[in-house]
């Protein structure tokens, strides 16, 4: 029988490789979609809290403070929902936007809503570390809110930006893989339905070795780039 | 010209309001180097944020070359920040653009084609001494480098004045002298006005022609750096001007006090020289005219600035009673400044 368990992992005859490049190229698909509407939401929320938290006077700061607290609960209800739960309460929602809470497409609601506040954070935190004094700095010169923004805020944190997006990503790939049991394809969906359903375990070994394989691809060129970008130690 | 009319400001705080500056006038003029001193807390960072409107005074008015800084907003505030150069005590460069880049990032503010910016910023690195610099980033450069690339950002649009935020605090005492020597090579050349907050009188000795003293959010003395030099009047200035002319205040002390104890009948007198007094004979020429009198130096200093030389002497006299009598007048005819520290019993 113990020679028989092993085995079952390397029959790699029953696997329908048509099946593993299709639903790869799902997860890759649902991974990168997500992931980039992640950054460009994440960024325009952790913008706001960032922006909403500086000091200001009259008017202006009561509809910061409302702002700021508004959006921040927001972000930390959505970051606490369990991932799995998220995609079940959102299926009516789902199915009024895609038409379908069947494929990938269908998942990418989910996806983002859940990561977005996570990335939400990082951003905010990723300002906070730029040191005051620049942004005085360009306050001094003239600057206005969004050359702030653009040149120094964005372009400042850019490593940390970056290094942000890979987490992100990495937990994206994580989140694709349990949306994949509830029929959101993918190699998720793939080790659930043939693996666990018709247990085949090559299959679920074959998908297991791929999803770490796209992390590690993904947490290479995250590091890398931001190694790249930055320019304070070396 | 700058000018500080009737200005205060005030701070909302949990502990209820505090005044950072209360009713304060002060003017610079053209061209003129102006050294604000103060211990933190003083005001003073608060006052010379006012001059391009990172803070707003609470009542008073700042008048630069005629613009009323504190009455602007949004465009025209932003515009008129262009005219006024910042340099600061952590330089506040951007770490992710080069020495040229960071350069031309006024200029970009300002809206300036890519030629003109070039251009622009490779003459300023050849101003403030950083030519074969220009690619480096910010972290493979030392301190008095990062300030220099700070001097010439704040000179990119051509300011008519230049604050200098506590501009040389952050950086070891032969760097801090090039600093300064730089930002007196462009006051000369640009005939720029420039306003400098320091707790360190070094700086002010060292470029500044006009000194202004704060105290508790208060203008508590100011005028030429000679004359406050030379006749400190409040307590706070007299503690500035000792920091800075007689370093060595504490060995001067045990040395004059074991003076006195040696020679309880003789005269222990602190004297100030200033421009050319310096270089006369004025000792040897007391001791020519008032017989019978010898004399000791206890310690003895001099330091060059904007406005001549100033030098310190502390110097015992000993002799018959009528002699030392004689000593003090003569010195005060020369227009020696004298303080007597002890006299007999």
């Amino acid at each position: 029988m113990g020679t028989n368990t092993w085995a079952s992992y390397f029959n790699f005859s029953a696997v329908n490789w048509v099946d593993f490049w299709a639903n790869t190229w799902e997860t890759i698909s649902m991974t990168l979609i997500s992931t980039i509407a992640v950054a460009i939401l994440g960024i325009l929320l952790g913008l706001i809290l960032f922006e909403t938290k500086q000091k200001t006077t009259g008017k202006i700061m009561i509809w910061s403070k409302v702002i700021n607290w508004v959006v921040s609960a927001l972000v930390n209800i959505f970051r606490s929902i369990p991932f799995i739960i998220l995609i079940v309460l959102l299926l009516p929602f789902t199915k009024a936007l895609v038409g379908s809470i069947i494929g990938p497409v269908a998942a990418l609601p989910a996806l983002i809503i859940s990561a977005a506040p996570f990335y939400a954070r990082m951003v905010e935190l990723a300002f906070r570390e730029i040191d005051y004094g620049v942004i005085e700095a360009a306050e001094a010169m003239g600057a206005n809110k969004i050359q702030i923004i653009w040149k120094v805020l964005l372009r400042e944190s850019l490593p940390a930006l970056i290094s942000g997006v890979t987490v992100t990503g990495i937990t994206i790939i994580g989140y694709t893989a349990m949306a994949g049991t509830i029929g959101a394809g993918g190699l998720g969906n793939w080790a659930f339905i043939e693996g666990y359903g018709a247990n085949n375990n090559t299959v679920t070994l074959v998908a297991t070795v791929t999803i770490i394989i796209i992390v590690a691809i993904f947490q290479l060129i995250g590091d890398q780039s931001a190694k790249l970008i930055d320019k304070r130690n070396n | 010209m700058i000018e500080f009319k009737h200005v205060s400001k005030e701070f909302v705080t949990n502990n209820g309001k505090v005044s950072a500056v209360s009713d304060l006038n002060l003017s610079v003029e053209d061209g003129n180097i102006l050294g604000i001193v103060g211990y933190s807390g003083a005001g003073k960072s608060t006052l010379i944020r006012m001059l391009n409107g990172l803070e707003t005074p609470t009542s008073g008015e700042v008048d630069v070359n005629g613009a009323k800084i504190a009455s602007l907003t949004g465009k025209v505030l932003r515009k008129q920040r262009q005219k006024i150069g910042m340099i600061f005590q952590h330089f506040n460069l951007l770490w992710s653009r080069t020495v040229v880049e960071n350069i031309m990032f006024p200029l970009e503010i300002a809206g300036l084609g890519k030629a003109e910016r070039l251009a622009k910023a490779e003459e300023l690195t050849t101003l403030v001494g950083l030519k074969g610099k220009e690619n480096a980033y910010p972290s493979e450069l030392s301190g008095g480098q990062k300030q220099r690339v700070g001097i010439a950002r704040a000179l990119a649009n051509d300011p008519e004045i230049l604050i200098c935020d506590e501009a040389t605090s952050a950086l070891d005492p032969q760097t801090t002298d090039e600093i300064l020597d730089l930002l007196l090579q462009i006051n000369h050349k640009l005939n720029l006005t420039i306003v400098l907050i320091t707790h360190e009188m070094h700086v002010v000795r060292k470029i500044c022609d006009h000194v202004a003293v704060m105290e508790n959010g208060k203008l508590v003395e100011d005028g030429l750096v000679l004359d406050v030099f030379k006749r400190p009047q409040q307590d706070v200035t007299k503690r500035f001007v000792n920091q800075e002319v007689t370093p060595a205040m504490h060995d001067t002390e045990i040395a004059v006090h074991e003076l006195i104890e040696a020679y309880p009948q003789g005269l222990i007198v602190q004297l100030t020289f200033h421009s050319t007094q310096t270089q006369m004979p004025i000792i040897s020429e007391m001791l020519r005219q008032i017989p019978e009198i010898d004399f000791n130096i206890v310690e003895g200093s001099i330091h060059q600035t904007q406005g001549g030389p100033i030098g310190t002497l502390y110097i015992q006299l000993t002799g018959p009673k009528e002699s030392l009598d004689q000593a003090i007048p003569f010195l005060q005819k020369m227009k020696v400044e004298t303080e007597v520290l002890h006299y007999g019993d």
